[in-house]
């Protein structure tokens, strides 16, 4: 999360609570809230680490709130992670060490554990479904996001059948 | 409630020269009316072999094919085609639409083979048409039309003289993700107001919609389930945006 908070502080100076709100408005309901003390935890590390820098801004009636900027520092890591290339996405091999390993022990046959695994997909993606019809499509991020998962799901499944008429 | 499909230790045996290459065998398949059932399976494993011959596409090798009670294996092929125009509607991959029809009429002439007077195949090609929001392209030729909207013109053809039992061949295999996406939703009213459908894909998007996934593996079934829901709140249970 240190990254993606330094680049909404990069847009503008911002307090703990704000940075909360812009995370959920941006990728709206298909992504899990960020949890405000994660996200305090997280602004304490890049002070310390010289990356944000924070002022205290009074409040009539209420305690003083710090307001967190980026520091030139701050703003080189942000740098390097955008213009990096970003790595790709890590194969979920759970799954397949246990279709490889455990029929050796004797203990599961392939083609029950592919057609567990394939049940269990198949009931994500019609989560998913669900999710997706109740997006708005006017909320790009979020259904982008949602088309994402769903492409992942297919791949895993397209990859389990490969797996099926290979090993089973 | 009599099933509206029922198979019997069915066998598809294609002849390739002398070699018996067994496509479907021996599948014990019941579909309830109201039912959903996708059927999946990597290819060669039958799937459309399996599908053809519900819809008497394709000659049974051995084994029984009961629609709504009746038996239909045996059935000739001209008692097939009599069948197909009152019970069955069938989507494919490629449309299949009559390319020298208007839109409207390939969509009419379904109900008018099964015998629906023209007052009633005229009355529901409209209601088709403008639920599937393609009456605007009524009078268009199915080949100025996009794949998505020839696969919805075809769906609507499909559902034309209501049948029993709605057949599906890939129908979202040559459609990019927005059209899928409008079939799917199509398919989806459809099911919701009754119509019993077994549908081929291998869309998991789109097997994911029907109540019940049939897997089918080396011609035999491997799996037959209920899509269980778990109600994933988010998208991030799926891909972790680091």
């Amino acid at each position: 999360m240190r990254l993606h908070l330094l680049a909404l502080l990069a847009k503008e100076p911002a307090h703990g609570y704000e940075l909360k709100q812009e995370l959920e408005q941006t990728f709206g309901s298909a992504y899990p809230s960020p949890n405000i003390g994660q996200i305090y935890v997280t602004l304490g590390r890049l002070e310390k680490d010289g990356l944000v820098r924070a002022v205290d801004v009074e409040q009539s009636n209420r305690p003083n709130k710090k307001v967190y900027y980026l520091t030139a520092k701050g703003r080189e890591l942000l740098e390097i992670w955008v213009d990096e290339p970003t790595e790709g996405p890590r194969v979920r091999d759970e799954f397949f060490m246990k279709l490889v390993l455990a029929p050796l022990t004797g203990i599961a046959d392939r083609m029950a554990l592919i057609t567990r695994q394939r049940r269990h997909y198949l009931s994500l993606m019609s989560d998913l479904n669900d999710l997706l019809s109740r997006t708005p499509p006017a909320d790009r991020v979020a259904t982008l996001l949602i088309e994402g998962a769903m492409l992942h799901l297919q791949a895993d499944l397209d990859w389990l059948e490969r797996c099926q008429e290979e090993l089973a | 409630m009599t099933a509206v499909v029922r198979t019997v230790n069915l066998v598809k045996i294609y002849q390739d020269g002398a070699v018996p290459v067994p496509a479907v065998r021996g599948v014990d398949l019941q579909v309830e009316p109201g039912e959903f059932v996708a059927i999946m399976g990597p290819s060669g494993s039958g799937k459309s072999t399996l599908v053809h011959m519900l819809g008497g596409l394709d000659a049974r090798t051995s084994g029984e094919i009961w629609l709504d009670g009746k038996r239909a294996d045996t059935l000739s092929e001209s008692a097939w085609a009599l069948l197909r125009r009152k019970k069955i509607g069938f989507v494919f991959q490629f449309f299949n639409l009559v390319a020298n029809m208007t839109v409207g009429d390939n969509v009419e002439l379904p109900a008018l083979l099964a015998g629906a007077s023209p007052k009633v195949a005229r009355n529901r090609r409209e209601s088709l048409l403008a639920a599937l929001n393609l009456t605007d392209r009524a009078d268009a030729a199915p080949a100025q039309l996009s794949g998505g909207e020839q696969q919805r013109v075809a769906l609507a053809r499909a559902l034309a003289n209501e049948p029993a039992l709605l057949l599906a061949d890939e129908p979202t295999g040559n459609l990019d993700s927005r059209n899928t996406r409008d079939v799917l939703r199509l398919l989806g009213d459809v099911h919701k107001k009754g119509q019993t459908i077994v549908m081929v894909t291998h869309d998991a998007r789109v097997a994911a919609l029907a109540d019940r996934v049939v897997s089918l593996f080396d011609g035999e079934i491997v799996d037959d389930g209920r899509i269980t829901r778990r109600r994933t709140r988010t998208a991030g249970e799926v891909i972790d945006l680091r």
